[in-house]
């Protein structure tokens, strides 16, 4: 493994680590824009851009754009998120060149206004498709309600009249501001020529218009509460609760990943034996999701309605217990176990290092390799988890809940 | 754990495997020589191991002859219980400590019991895969089955019944399945809640015994080990494993056919399906490519017609489905309501449309993706364990990621269309779940 780095003359970030045993090549441009960027009037633009950059431009048509993909056999997609648009693919390694050209090509898309009406309709098919899931619906009514008046509180879909009221000019604006070369960091991963990616860098990059428009981040102060959509149609009971963990820059980061498998992992956990394996529940889970300036322990509980109530008392346990007493010795090196070879295992496909070495550099201007995440992994200690646990307690700060339920305090249905 | 992003296509993918060919490079520049090595123990169980030295991993799929389709009728759920309480407690070690040892190992594992096989699989760093091993001959051999816990297996299986009402896609396909094979075939493997209330510990105990054998299991390993040290240990720890013959199953007739599921929806879910080959059928390659160009990539008739053109849906797919002695063709597509009409004529069009004609430049994509896929497979344990364990299910012998570019170099345009015509899209099986039932119109577009 080598890692390179370099920065053009515009702002654009490249980072890149070399395995020459790999048979393929990933390439991502993480832009540093998501929903959190947007205001109230463009709700669900970053998103619906993403879309749009597939459209294409006046070198290469929509048609054109899926096609060459395809040509070179590339396994690719884009992705939004509250913090970060994502657009990637991997190939053999003699095709990199051309997905580097069609990648760096439809960053500047044309966004042509009758291809903004009708991927509109795709954009509003998704709105529906997700309506139709429960734990959609409470994911993204957990994030609104515990970032409430924070940034990280916006959709990432928009809403139907959001998404319908959007024109292709407010889209175009949007684009001018965050799609800067300073906002950019392209990574690669897998087997290339270090020389080969920089020329094409300079290449298909050197004239995109430099700037940063940077973000605002604070750390959000979640307000709490409980929000309780009732669906009657729904089988089970859908419950998220979401507490503050340390942000995407917290030296304790990784102290809280392996606090997220102790506590909540889909198998092993103190929630698996308390609430799946005795069959009181389809799922429990707890994790740690980080973003820019904030972090959150993440719960989410599947269950039957008439065993809720009992189902959050044996939550609320859990995480009383473990702020008190903290974790276990045994605990932490089963977590260590666990997630040193989910990292390894991972990061054998350039495809599966991609995502890491692209969100350190995004998120902490670092470059970490698989044998420095298993060294900070290995050197952890239950003191470690209790100082984390001093700052950043388990807790239930806020709870929605979808389902047949009325209200989570009462029992009967 | 949650969707922290939205991605542009989020489509399942279930090729049962993917295929290639060249377009500039030779292929082989991209391939080690594979190094698999086969071998039947004595009492039937076959062991096929593929020594990959550039991974860190090790991988294995064990298929275990014991799937749903043994469920005993009136008790269906029967095989998805017994995967879960196989591996709550074995040999000496109870429920918790079995767990924890396999966790402190690092093993990332699965258990499911789908079709024909209950399948165990798991991956962890190569150097720990003697210990795991030897942990899974107690759960294949020895497991405690604890009467204590068999209500809370069966209450576990029973969630997830309830927790697919919740989500229409999968329900959508599943009921589509069901609908596609003839019973048992297209079973759910959770079975239903009515043969779960019927089910009784000693059930699945009896389906252990009946079912778990070593003639018909298959054992793939894929990885970077020793491969004599492995074998040695695998026939320590199954070699004493007596063999016992095959239970039967009734199979029951079938017909294509429509039909609709009520539910309160803002999509209206489109799944259709028809007839096409196995794995093991010569045409299977032809079958694949024409499948592909349906309904393969995001350059496919279907995204584009559908999704592209017309903005009707956001997912929309097709994929080919291969048991042992038959194979389907599942097409799904998800648009509101009001819009779910023009999608299925739309679908319906395109799947009638294909004998008319194959562009090359379609088939050339084709080969390019299965290319990709088979040379980067090489990059996965855990891929190359459970093709070479599926591949011996099928055809009784391993085929070699080059034999398959080689079988995908050699499709052409009329070959695909000599396919098409002898095996045409219709007699569709139609499930539609959402508000409103919708019209199948043939012959329209």
């Amino acid at each position: 493994m080598e890692f390179h780095k370099a920065t053009l003359d515009n702002g654009l970030q490249i980072v890149a680590e070399q395995s020459p045993a790999a048979h393929s090549v990933a390439v991502g441009f993480f832009v540093r824009t998501g929903s959190r960027d947007e205001t109230q009037e463009v709700s669900g633009v970053s998103h619906f851009l993403e879309h749009m950059v597939f459209k294409g431009t006046d070198r290469f048509a929509a048609d054109d754009v899926n096609r060459i993909f395809d040509e070179i056999g590339a396994k690719y997609n884009a992705s939004t998120s509250e913090e970060v648009t994502l657009f990637y693919g991997a190939v053999l390694p003699e095709y990199l060149p051309r997905i580097f050209d069609l990648l760096a090509e439809i960053l500047r898309p044309s966004l042509r206004t009758d291809d903004f009406e009708m991927e509109k309709k795709v954009i509003l098919e998704e709105i529906g498709r997700y309506e139709d899931e429960p734990t959609f619906t409470a994911y993204e009514t957990l994030m609104q309600t515990h970032f409430a008046g924070h940034p990280l509180g916006q959709c990432i879909l928009g809403t139907v009249d959001s998404i319908n009221a959007l024109t292709a000019d407010q889209m175009r604006g949007y684009f001018n501001q965050r799609y800067l070369a300073g906002n950019i960091t392209l990574a690669v991963a897998g087997n290339f020529d270090w020389d080969e990616v920089l020329a094409l860098a300079e290449k298909h990059c050197k004239n995109w218009p430099a700037g940063d428009p940077g973000r605002t981040v604070t750390e959000a102060q979640p307000p709490g509460g409980v929000e309780v959509i009732t669906n009657p149609s729904s089988h089970h009971q859908h419950i998220m609760q979401m507490t503050p963990a340390p942000p995407s820059a917290h030296p304790d980061r990784y102290a809280a990943e392996l606090l997220g498998v102790i506590v909540g992992d889909d198998s092993g956990s103190r929630m698996y034996w308390d609430l799946v394996d005795p069959g009181y529940a389809e799922m429990a889970e707890m994790s740690y999701n980080d973003y820019d300036g904030s972090g959150v322990y993440l719960m989410y509980c599947g269950c039957a309605p008439d065993q809720t109530a009992e189902n959050m008392r044996r939550i609320e346990t859990i995480f009383n217990e473990v702020n008190v007493k903290g974790v276990t010795e045994e605990e932490l090196t089963q977590a260590k176990n666990k997630v040193s070879s989910r990292i390894v295992l991972r990061s054998e496909r350039p495809m599966g290092r991609l995502g890491a070495l692209g969100s350190n550099w995004l998120y902490r201007k670092e470059y970490r390799s698989v044998e420095d995440d298993l060294n900070v992994i290995d050197g952890i200690t239950t003191d470690d988890i209790r100082r984390l646990l001093d700052e950043y307690p388990l807790g239930q700060t806020t709870t929605t809940a979808v389902g047949p339920l009325e209200s989570l305090n009462d029992e009967a249905t | 754990m949650w969707h922290r992003v939205i991605a542009r296509c989020n489509r399942t993918k279930h090729w049962r495997r993917n295929t290639t060919v060249d377009i500039t490079k030779d292929f082989a520049q991209h391939m080690q020589a594979q190094d698999i090595r086969t071998t039947q123990l004595p009492n039937g169980l076959t062991l096929v191991m593929e020594r990959m030295p550039d991974v860190r991993s090790a991988a294995f799929s064990m298929l275990i002859p014991a799937g749903n389709i043994y469920d005993p009728p009136g008790e269906e759920g029967c095989a998805a219980v017994l995967s879960d309480l196989i591996t709550r407690g074995a040999g000496d070690r109870n429920s918790q400590q079995l767990a924890f040892d396999l966790d402190n190992l690092g093993l990332q594992r699965s258990e499911s019991a789908s079709g024909s096989h209950l399948g165990l699989s798991g991956a962890t760093i190569a150097d720990r895969l003697p210990d795991v091993l030897r942990i899974y001959a107690d759960i294949v051999l020895r497991p405690q089955l604890p009467a204590d816990q068999f209500d809370a297996a069966r209450a576990g299986i029973a969630q997830s019944l309830h927790s697919i009402e919740d989500e229409p896609r999968q329900k959508a396909m599943q009921e589509l399945r069901r609908r596609s094979y003839p019973s048992p075939w297209g079973l759910p493997s959770d079975g239903n809640l009515e043969g779960l209330s019927q089910l009784t510990a000693d059930t699945v105990r009896t389906h252990y015994e009946n079912c778990f054998r070593p003639s018909e299991t298959i054992l793939g390993i894929a990885g970077n080990f020793d491969v004599q040290a492995i074998q040695k240990i695998v026939e320590e720890c199954f070699g004493e494993w007596p063999d016992k013959p095959a239970p039967t199953v009734e199979v029951s007739d079938w017909a294509p056919n429509v039909s609709h599921i009520a539910h309160e929806s803002t999509q209206t879910h489109i799944g259709v399906a028809y007839e096409s080959v196995p794995y093991r059928d010569e045409g299977y390659y032809n079958a694949w490519a024409a499948v592909n160009i349906l309904g393969g990539g995001m350059s496919s008739r279907l995204f584009t017609e559908v999704r592209e053109k017309r903005g009707l849906c956001y997912s929309v797919y097709a994929s080919l489905s291969a048991l042992r002695d038959q194979g389907r063709v599942f097409c799904y597509a998800g648009s509101t309501n009001e819009r779910a009409q023009e999608t299925l004529d739309v679908m319906l069009a395109e799947l009638q449309r294909l004998p008319e004609g194959i562009k090359e430049g379609e088939l050339e994509r084709c080969k390019a993706g299965a290319k990709s896929s088979l040379i980067m497979q090489q990059e996965s344990s855990s891929s190359r364990a459970s093709a070479v364990a599926r591949d011996w299910y099928h055809l009784g012998r391993v085929t070699t990621l080059d034999e398959v570019h080689q079988k995908v170099d050699a499709l052409t345009v009329p070959s695909i269309l000599k396919y098409v015509d002898e095996h045409p899209a219709d007699n569709f099986t139609v499930l539609t779940l959402g508000p409103e039932s919708l019209e199948v119109n043939l012959g329209v577009s």
